[in-house]
């Protein structure tokens, strides 16, 4: 069915609604001039300058920690849970809680541990953001693997029991293989997830180690740079690769 | 079988082969329930407790956070939330449902890359792109060059730093939320329900209406929730183009626990959030349920 000219309008003022200013940063990013208003001619100064900034490159190195670890972590520990929720539960009641913190509000999640951390007096550091992100982002992976899972064909487990492999060697040997893309795309997203996270770090992270989203943040409040523009096409371009690589693998949307 | 968990306990309801199951559910079990069940106790514990005098918390009963709630300033702050998230609410949803028409009625191959176009910003930095909209909605931003330029207008308007401005950042931000779950809901619908609707004689606009509107109420409220739950705790673009004018639920929380030290009635504060939200998803279960079972009894009833 095609459809009719009016519902187009608001179809096409959507895509414009969401690109209009990631479009106005990239453009921007490569502008000569300092002034983030006019343009002047092409320049790619702006690039070695964010690899100049101090704050920015810490930040960046603070969270390339971070994200690495959580995403090892989710992805150990969510597969392994919706491995387990998949064979061994039959009510909804463990699935809802193991998917419950994807859809928690990131603020009531980051006093929550904050407190914790506070009450068991954990020095706040990047070992507190990984604990925090990986809650979250393993709820994530959990998803996407039990996705994958309910596609798959049992009877294959089942072979492999029948001829004879132990438990261990059949998870090892038949399910793991067939579970590979989901967990890698749920690892990256993950890692794309834990290099966004502004909000969680922001609270459970000390003044010494800032992530990048904290000092992009701070750069962001203390006034605009064409610093700020360059960094920014260089993390959506990273982004944009990451997606890109989640949804060739499996589907994201579905899984979600 | 590898049954080698050194921590019995945990065994999850309808459990087939008990002990099995156990390297499994262990580990991701307890980082949930250390790192977000037993956080989420102790904030809402909090909500009842004294501030020290210095920050922290004094172990002391008291109910006295909620009688603070009641301060007019504060029952506006949580007012203008409600309000602002229902705004976002509404135009994501007069936006993101025909996009959703659209995208479910392109070619397949149109589909996916319609789709995923929508969901790409979601995916990038979230600081970026409310970033963005300072460029655009500055004195002498991009919009306000646009029409000036145009000559719709002759001074810049006055955008960044308003509430409209913080409507925008987070209708930006939370779009996509609405768009995928109405896509899921419309896409799985039977097409061949309008096309014999479109067959019987019904006109587009009541195939839309008595057919496929009702049947996407699910997805629709669904979006809804999506949008309106992290619109409403937002802090970051009230303060970043709000300039700090439009305090958020989201906003007081925040400097209760970073700024004045004051936990127990950021707990107190957090409380309402929960339980607002968690009123929030029931109506919504329970609005979806109805609308999915009753319509349908009642149609058959009046057509028979």
């Amino acid at each position: 069915m095609r459809s009719s000219r009016l519902i187009r309008i608001p179809f096409w003022f959507t895509y414009v609604f969401l690109y209009l200013p990631i479009l106005v940063v990239v453009i921007m990013s490569f502008n000569s001039s300092a002034n983030l208003f006019v343009w002047k001619g092409f320049s790619l100064e702006w690039y070695p300058t964010v690899f100049a900034n101090e704050a920015v490159m810490t930040g960046l190195r603070n969270t390339l920690i971070v994200a690495a670890s959580v995403m090892v972590l989710a992805t150990l520990l969510g597969t392994l849970m919706a491995v387990g929720i998949h064979r061994y539960t039959r009510g909804g009641l463990v699935r809802a809680f193991a998917i419950a913190p994807a859809l928690l509000p990131d603020l009531l999640l980051a006093v929550g541990l904050l407190s914790l951390f506070s009450l068991l007096t954990v020095t706040l550091g990047l070992h507190s953001v990984i604990i925090a992100h990986v809650t979250f982002a393993m709820a994530f992976v959990t998803a996407i693997v039990l996705a994958r899972l309910a596609s798959l064909d049992p009877s294959l487990e089942e072979a492999s029991r029948d001829l004879g492999a132990g438990a261990f060697r059949t998870f090892m040997r038949v399910t793991l293989p067939q579970l590979a893309p989901g967990m890698v795309a749920g690892g990256l997203l993950a890692f794309t997830l834990s290099l966004d996270e502004f909000v969680i770090a922001f609270f459970t992270t000390a003044p010494t180690t800032p992530t990048l989203p904290i000092a992009i943040y701070s750069m962001v409040r203390f006034g605009v740079t064409p610093e700020i523009n360059a960094l920014a096409t260089m993390l959506l371009f990273v982004s944009v690769l990451a997606v890109i690589g989640a949804q060739r693998l499996t589907r994201v949307t579905d899984a979600l | 079988m590898a049954t080698q968990s050194p921590t019995p306990g945990v065994v999850p309801r309808g459990a087939r082969r008990g002990w099995a199951a156990l390297p499994f559910l262990t580990p991701g079990t307890l980082v949930l329930a250390l790192f977000v069940a037993v956080p989420l106790l102790l904030v809402t514990s909090y909500a009842f407790f004294e501030r020290g005098r210095f920050g922290g918390v004094v172990y002391t009963f008291t109910l006295d956070n909620f009688v603070r709630l009641a301060d007019p300033l504060y029952l506006n702050v949580i007012a203008t939330s409600i309000g602002t998230a229902l705004i976002v609410t509404v135009l994501a949803v007069a936006l993101g449902y025909p996009t959703a028409l659209v995208i479910v009625r392109l070619p397949p191959k149109w589909r996916t890359i319609a789709l995923i176009a929508v969901l790409l910003p979601f995916w990038t930095n979230f600081l970026i792109r409310t970033y963005a909209w300072i460029l655009l909605l500055n004195n002498a931003g991009w919009i306000n060059q646009g029409l000036q330029a145009v000559g719709i207008i002759d001074e810049p308007l006055k955008m960044l730093y308003t509430q409209p401005a913080v409507i925008i950042g987070l209708l930006y931000m939370y779009l996509p939320l609405m768009v995928l779950p109405l896509y899921s809901s419309l896409s799985s619908q039977d097409a061949q329900l309008t096309e014999a609707a479109t067959n019987l004689g019904s006109n587009p606009f009541r195939v839309f209406r008595t057919i496929t509107l009702p049947l996407s109420v699910p997805g629709l409220l669904t979006g809804c929730v999506f949008v309106f739950v992290p619109a409403m705790s937002n802090f970051v673009i009230p303060e970043l183009l709000g300039g700090g004018k439009t305090v958020l639920i989201g906003n007081l929380i925040r400097d209760q626990f970073l700024k004045a030290r004051d936990w127990p009635f950021g707990a107190a504060l957090a409380l309402v959030l929960t339980i607002l939200l968690i009123a929030l998803i029931f109506a919504q279960q329970s609005a979806s349920r109805r609308v999915i079972e009753g319509p349908r009894e009642r149609k058959v009833k009046r057509d028979a």
